[in-house]
């Protein structure tokens, strides 16, 4: 029957990445709740686990880099491909949501266990102008960057493409690396309070997703070296970039309402 | 492209066959086939449940569960809890949602829009294969320590803090089933923005979204409210999660933070959630009621908007699941009016179908039956909608089994009619093979009066008080607590009847043919051989 196909949609072959990637998840889960409880195997457990799903992950998209190149990425399926993607980073937006509105519930009706005051009393915050503003700087240099690269693309400019990647990558690995610094310097934890909850699970979440991002770059630069992209035909890499703004897009709400709205009285 | 003709001749050698077939599904067909054997499986496990709930509930005082933990009272008293909440949890992630989406959705969506397959065949496969590790959590987290001593989470399907923190729950039972819901979520996700791209994207030639069959809207607009409403789920999960494990104080007032605040997260995805339940059943009942009407549904537009307005609407009314938490008079106002316009489109919906009915050569075949049904249960439990949705009333009927059969009216028997009501309209088409027209229509009246005797008596027992999740209750309800149970146990027979049914028709069926419904079924699936070929719309319909 394929020879009478004619319509440009992508018929996937046959795959076992769902099944080993939902069996993966299922242990994953597993040993999540065996660490919990300290389960004597749990560690274990959850270290086969996310094995499982990394190594999913790695060969599911190894795939359809495959059926990329093969050229099972019609116009058509292209499109499809971008509303993927939108659909996702929308649905990403709304978990951004739930921690916003933990934030804000705490902040605009702070309870009398804090002080009926916010930031609560006793929580000595981070000064918003000080490395927050620095990571702010880099993240939006960091966008102008991947604009950088995806210019330089289009105009089969090789050298520009790869040299805008690579200031994007180190540009996020160098948010993290600041990220990582302010925690360990952070003047209270994840369980002192509500404050600590809100600001570290929404700023986590949110330096997650920077590193996510920039795996999903760097998986874009060595495509980039491997010549997969060509001038009209890269969504793997406007993906990543439209993931990278969304992650740019979401530390500008938590700088504008955690740091500098939520910031107490800051000693210098 | 060029290649793209090479890399499809691969497909020459046939399609794959036996267990390679189902595990490593691309197929949106065979993909549906197992979301509705899941879902059988899943709504039967959630049955017994509800068959144990009723048969302890038949007389006052606490017999049957304790029978069944030997004795121990205060198991038995977790037992009923964890049941409840398993019942609730599994009809609607693990039945309700993978027949009318998963099944239904995936099976006829690509089909009525004259599309191949799914947009991103695979990850379809992923989002089925999520839901039998999510559920396999969930049912482990029914003999896993929950309260001190006690196996099973108890919270309701609901799993407000601080019962589900670990004040009420340390044992790993909650997380368990915190960890089953993640699953199911991202299994959902992932399903929305497959049927959303499908939808926008693989229309066939001519098919402008104003000449979209109504159940592709209705699935649409659910998908959208998947999309919005779950990962705000996720988040509350996820902060119950790190509640209980890594000492943050989201829901611990102790710590400045709100048990409130789990609610309106919660709410904002739980009542998108129940409209996530019923829009599909909405379009199905649009194409029943037009085909055996032999008539095009009445006021086309009007019923796809009205889907539309539905969905919005159910964005901006969560808080009336909270009318008793201390909301300020002001919000309960808002939230009352806002609920109260739901009614609108909803109208819309049920005079429309009315309306397709008047003047129409109606035919009562057993896929009309179910839909009638529909249009009638799902209206009592509309109209009992409105009646809490005024928050002073609410006020007394919060928590009583008032609110369980107003749910229940418009999901137990909305939301599953349709289920049976597609699945005799479909079956042919699916598996190639007829149901037997007469025993389809016993499994109808079965059903129809075990769910009244059920339900409607519930009404009266929450109007008299009668608090829900309740193991026990004093001697005055006992007479409505009786009838209900005997109610499920027709509804019982109804439904080994409609094993009888799928048995038979799958293995002595008469072949069914292209189109058994006549001039009514205008939708592409019955321009297609019963059933489908392995992959339908090599080339691509016209639509006119």
């Amino acid at each position: 029957m394929a020879g009478d196909v004619k319509h440009d949609y992508h018929l996937v072959d046959p795959s076992p990445w769902p099944l080993i990637g939902s069996m993966s998840v299922f242990v994953l889960a597993l040993g999540a709740v065996g660490l919990f409880h300290d389960w004597s195997y749990g560690v274990y457990i959850f270290a086969l686990g996310a094995m499982g799903v990394l190594y999913t992950m790695y060969e599911w998209w190894g795939d359809v880099i495959r059926e990329a190149l093969a050229g099972d990425h019609t116009p058509v399926v292209q499109i499809g491909l971008r509303y993927g993607m939108i659909l996702f980073i929308v649905s990403e937006v709304m978990f951004f949501v739930a921690w916003f509105w933990a934030y804000f519930n705490a902040a605009l009706f702070p309870t009398e266990a804090i002080g009926s005051t916010w930031p609560p009393e006793g929580i000595v915050t981070f000064d918003p102008w000080h490395i927050p503003y620095v990571n702010t700087l880099i993240l939006l240099l960091s966008g102008t960057t991947v604009t950088w690269a995806h210019h330089a693309l289009l105009h089969n400019d090789r050298d520009g493409l790869k040299q805008g990647l690579w200031a994007t990558v180190l540009l996020g690995a160098f948010f993290t690396c600041l990220q990582v610094y302010e925690y360990s310097s952070a003047a209270f934890g994840m369980s002192s309070g509500i404050y600590g909850s809100t600001f570290f699970m929404a700023t986590g979440f949110h330096g997650f997703h920077v590193l996510v991002g920039t795996i999903f770059l760097t998986i874009c630069l060595i495509r980039a070296y491997r010549g997969h992209f060509t001038a009209d035909h890269h969504f793997g890499f406007e993906a990543a970039a439209w993931y990278w703004h969304f992650v740019d897009v979401v530390w500008l709400f938590l700088f504008a309402s955690i740091y500098i709205w939520g910031a107490g009285s800051i000693t210098h | 492209m060029v290649t793209t003709a090479h890399t499809h001749d691969t497909h020459d050698h046939g399609h794959p066959t036996g267990l390679k077939r189902y595990l490593l599904s691309t197929n949106h067909k065979d993909i549906g086939i197992l979301y509705l054997w899941f879902a059988g499986f899943a709504g039967l496990v959630g049955f017994l449940m509800s068959l144990a709930i009723r048969i302890e509930l038949q007389e006052p005082g606490v017999q049957f569960l304790p029978f069944l933990t030997g004795g121990d009272l205060n198991a038995a008293y977790q037992l009923y809890n964890s049941l409840i909440t398993g019942h609730g949890l599994i009809m609607i992630f693990f039945m309700v949602m993978p027949a009318l989406i998963g099944g239904f959705g995936n099976f006829f969506i690509p089909i009525m829009i004259g599309a191949p397959d799914m947009a991103f065949p695979r990850m379809n496969n992923i989002s089925f294969w999520l839901l039998p590790p999510s559920l396999m959590l969930l049912i482990l987290s029914l003999f896993m320590e929950g309260p001190p001593g006690a196996a099973g989470v108890g919270g309701g399907w609901t799993l407000y803090p601080p019962l589900s923190g670990t004040t009420g729950h340390p044992g790993p039972a909650v997380d368990l089933a915190i960890l089953s819901l993640h699953i199911a979520g991202i299994s959902s996700i992932l399903g929305a923005i497959n049927f959303i791209t499908t939808i926008l994207n693989m229309r066939a030639p001519g098919m402008t979204i104003h000449k979209m069959p109504l159940f592709a809207w209705s699935v649409l607009v659910t998908a959208f409210l998947l999309l919005l409403a779950l990962p705000v789920l996720a988040g509350a999960l996820t902060m119950l999660l790190t509640d209980r494990n890594f000492g943050t104080a989201f829901f611990e007032p102790s710590g400045g933070g709100d048990p409130i605040l789990y609610q309106h997260l919660f709410w904002y995805f739980g009542h998108p959630e129940v409209y996530i339940l019923i829009l599909p059943a909405f379009g199905i009942i649009s194409h029943i009621v037009s085909t055996f009407c032999q008539k095009p549904v009445f006021g086309y537009l009007g019923m796809a908007y009205a889907m539309v307005a539905i969905g919005f609407i159910g964005f901006i009314v969560w808080a009336h699941h909270m009318f008793t938490v201390g909301l300020n008079v002001d919000t309960k106002a808002y939230f009352v009016a806002a609920t109260m316009v739901i009614a609108v489109p909803t109208g819309v919906k049920i005079f429309s179908w009315i309306a397709t009915m008047w003047g129409g050569s109606m035919e009562f075949r057993t896929p009309m039956l179910w839909a009638i049904g529909f249009i009638f249960l799902f209206t009592v439990g509309g109209v009992t909608g409105v009646v809490l949705a005024n928050a002073g009333v609410d006020t007394a009927l919060h928590d009583t089994y008032y609110v369980v059969a107003h749910f229940h009216y418009v999901l137990s028997l909305g939301a599953v009619f349709a289920i049976f009501a597609a699945f005799y309209y479909w079956i042919g088409k699916m598996s190639g093979r007829d149901y037997p027209e007469w025993a389809g229509k016993v499994h109808f009246w079965l059903t129809f009066v075990g769910v009244n005797l059920i339900f409607f008596p519930q009404h009266f027992l929450g109007l008299q008080g009668m608090p829900r999740r309740y193991v026990d209750y004093a001697d005055g309800y006992s007479l409505w607590h009786e009838v209900s149970s005997y109610g499920t146990y027709i509804t019982g027979l109804g439904l080994l009847w409609f094993f009888g049914v799928v048995a038979y028709t799958l293995l002595a069926g008469r072949k069914a043919v292209q189109n058994p419904w006549g001039e009514g079924a205008t939708t592409l699936e019955w321009t297609l051989s019963s059933p489908p070929p392995f992959h339908q719309f090599n080339e691509l319909p016209q639509i006119k």
